[in-house]
């Protein structure tokens, strides 16, 4: 089975160097596709491999898949295919000169998640976190505005000095374990309890470590890199960078509480991520209620879930399986509402919620999976978010938490309220008596010459079109929508990959 | 022999790396800061070599000729090379020099003192000497908050990842080779990144004064 973990490193590599090579565009533009349905495939496999009792190993050791591994794979991989197959309706608005390079960076991008999770050792994984980063960098400044320009300078700034306390973070838990006789790295000998590692570095370290990944997190208050970066990206790298690398970073603040909370206990982060868990949720509490742009939106709606996986994180055992069913769902919603806000920015030209109106009358074809997906997102059942929640709200007060998941429950309901006015906004309603400049500029292309439509904009038919693949987010809705029913083998998967962080069996 | 001068060796090594940094804080050229940048590199290299003949590990003797190439000499390279294409090199930050300096002393003293707690039990030469490593990490960040150009910017990063070099040399004898190879890897291309957007930057704005990335905001 060994196979299984090279394969997600290897196909992406290969891929992009075929994207960038050059040849048949049509080609190139499939890469990313292929490179996440090469890491789902894998993924599915050592899920499987893993539900059989195994743990496939390669390398010495240093690629390791065990259950907590295998299922962020499988996230990685899913997430990935709903952001590049979906995104593939994104093509306009790629310049043609930069489009090998895109897609190139979107698979060295899902390669380096995969070894970020499959790596058994936190340095590699540090470096595979801080190589996105790097791919991320230019997929962010991709559209070379001056807007672009500066999210990518912040996002550059921030995500790597953010990686950096993590390094040095990491490079303390390194010199805490000095006194096992051989130093390591590896997650496996780092969380065997009764190691001889020293308290007081262990603190310091799972500090800084917590703290560096919590920005890759875009936990409050190191956020302010989000929004401008998921808004400025094109949409299907926002969906990437939503669902994949603040999951990925979410996975790396979970495997070091791990060491930590053998070492000295689960106070310490407990305190740490409830704070930073609870002031992520307040403020995207107090930006989205007046939010005006659909992109930042969504990313403040990221930071409000990423806040809730780390209270989720901070409550301890009992949660940890509703928070690894969030990350699933979350990122394949994210994803599914990224690109298609990236759609609807692309037929009505404007990023701005008050520009965008009557979306159901006038464009069912963007409006019906709009609204199943933001549904699922504000968390109504069946969709998994809502179980995730009630799983860690009644973990919360269960573990002695409540007055931490009280305020989280409140700040939750003001964020449903805002969220659900705003969509409202964007879809429901009668078109306006006026014909928006989108909408006048659609009217003469649809009916060219037709000087009757162009002046009685509601005889404009219904624009039923997906426009992109609608396959993929469908399949996305799905699957969010049921996952959370499926006690075998989803349920016995997300209970050995908690058992993994030593949470409950 | 070595013995004997060891400890003064890694104290002349890590006393330079301090030096460095707090006079890149009190200069404003950016040019001057990349010599400085530069002879940090070399004291960076200098400080593992001594520690990889004390341990006798071939190994880290490699590592120290990565840190020569990379950080002493690759690096300051592509800076400077950035640098001159800028009309404006010098630096107008927030901070006067004799506050930064201030700042400097004051930083240096709080990292001894966190530095003196994490490792009371070790009592080794190099332990004593990791409180220069963190003091560097806060004068990167120093830097890095105070200076308005990018290429200031990216001197405050590097300074900051020296400082994590140096706690990683002095506290365990570094990471092993194959993570240096890749961290090394990652914080050069960090900089190409910066670098190149700088170039983006200049094209569009005429400048690099980060003060104008003020338009994304809620």
């Amino acid at each position: 089975m060994s196979f299984a973990l090279w394969i997600p490193l290897a196909v992406p590599v290969v891929l992009a160097a075929l994207s960038l090579a050059g040849g048949s565009r049509q080609f190139a533009r499939l890469g990313p596709v292929g490179s996440s349905a090469a890491v789902l495939a894998s993924g599915l496999l050592l899920d499987g491999a893993v539900l059989a009792g195994t743990v496939p190993d390669l390398g010495g050791g240093l690629l390791r898949a065990d259950a907590l591994s295998a299922y962020m794979l499988t996230v990685v991989g899913a997430v990935g295919l709903v952001s590049t197959w979906g995104g593939l309706g994104h093509a306009t608005v790629v310049p043609g000169r930069y489009a090998g390079s895109y897609d190139a960076l979107i698979s060295v991008f899902l390669a380096a998640m995969s070894l970020a999770v499959l790596a058994d050792n936190i340095g590699l994984m540090w470096a595979a976190v801080e190589a996105t980063t790097i791919t991320t960098a230019f997929l962010v400044g991709h559209h070379r505005t001056r807007s672009s320009l500066e999210a990518a300078w912040k996002y550059v700034i921030l995500g790597s000095v953010g990686v950096a306390i993590a390094l040095l973070g990491i490079v303390l838990i390194y010199a805490a374990s000095r006194g096992t006789g051989e130093p390591t790295l590896s997650w496996l000998e780092l969380s065997r309890t009764g190691l001889p590692l020293d308290p007081t570095l262990i603190r310091a370290g799972g500090a800084l470590a917590v703290l560096g990944f919590a920005t890759k997190a875009g936990l409050a208050p190191m956020h302010s890199w989000l929004p401008d970066a998921h808004s400025q990206a094109p949409a299907p790298v926002s969906g990437l960078m939503s669902g994949v690398l603040l999951a990925v970073a979410l996975y790396a603040i979970l495997r070091i509480q791990t060491i930590t909370n053998a070492v000295i206990g689960p106070d310490f982060l407990r305190v740490m991520l409830s704070v930073g868990g609870l002031l992520s949720l307040f403020v995207a509490a107090a930006l989205l209620i007046r939010q005006r742009d659909f992109k930042r939106m969504l990313a403040y709606s990221s930071i409000e879930h990423m806040g809730m996986m780390a209270v989720g994180a901070a409550i301890g055992a009992a949660a940890l399986p509703a928070v690894l069913l969030y990350v699933l769902g979350h990122g394949l919603t994210k994803a599914t509402l990224f690109v298609l806000s990236g759609r609807i920015l692309e037929v009505e030209g404007t990023p701005r919620i008050d520009d965008v109106r009557a979306l159901l009358v006038r464009r069912p074809g963007l409006a019906v999976p709009w609204l199943i997906a933001m549904a699922a997102l504000v968390g109504f059942p069946p969709f998994s978010i809502f179980f995730s929640e009630i799983g860690i709200i009644v973990a919360g007060f269960d573990a002695g938490l409540g007055v931490v998941v009280g305020i989280a429950l409140v700040l939750l309901l003001v964020i449903f309220a805002a969220l659900t006015r705003l969509t409202v906004a964007m879809t429901i309603g009668a078109p306006a008596a006026a014909p928006a400049p989108g909408v006048a500029a659609e009217t003469r292309l649809d009916g060219a010459g037709d000087a009757v439509t162009g002046e009685r904009p509601d005889a404009v038919p219904p624009d039923r079109s997906s426009h992109g693949p609608r396959l993929p987010l469908f399949l996305a809705l799905g699957a969010t929508a049921v996952v959370a029913f499926i006690a075998e083998p989803v349920g016995t998967l997300l209970a050995r990959a908690a058992a993994v962080l030593g949470g409950i069996q | 022999m070595f013995d004997t001068v060891y400890p003064q060796l890694i104290g002349l090594c890590t006393g330079a790396l301090l030096l460095t940094s707090a006079l890149m804080v009190w200069r404003h050229s950016l040019l001057a800061s990349i010599r400085l940048l530069s002879a940090q590199g070399f004291a960076l290299a200098a400080l593992v070599a001594v520690i990889g003949v004390e341990e006798g590990a071939a190994e880290v003797i490699i590592v120290s000729v990565l840190v020569l190439l990379v950080k002493g000499m690759g690096l300051p390279w592509v800076l400077a090379h950035e640098t001159r294409a800028t009309t404006r090199t010098d630096e107008a930050p927030r901070l006067n020099p004799t506050a930064g300096l201030l700042t400097v002393a004051l930083l240096t003293i709080l990292s001894y003192v966190v530095a003196s707690r994490l490792l009371r039990d070790d009592s080794s030469v190099s332990a004593h000497a990791a409180g220069i490593g963190l003091a560097m990490v806060l004068i990167g960040f120093l830097l890095l908050v105070t200076r308005r150009q990018a290429g200031s910017q990216l001197i405050g990063f590097l300074v900051l990842d020296n400082g994590i070099a140096t706690v990683a040399f002095l506290t365990s004898g570094g990471v092993p080779l194959f993570l240096e190879l890749g961290i090394s890897l990652d914080v050069l291309l960090v900089v190409v990144i910066l670098y190149v957007f700088a170039g983006r930057m200049r094209n569009k704005f005429g400048n690099t004064d980060i003060d104008q990335l003020r338009k994304l905001h809620d």
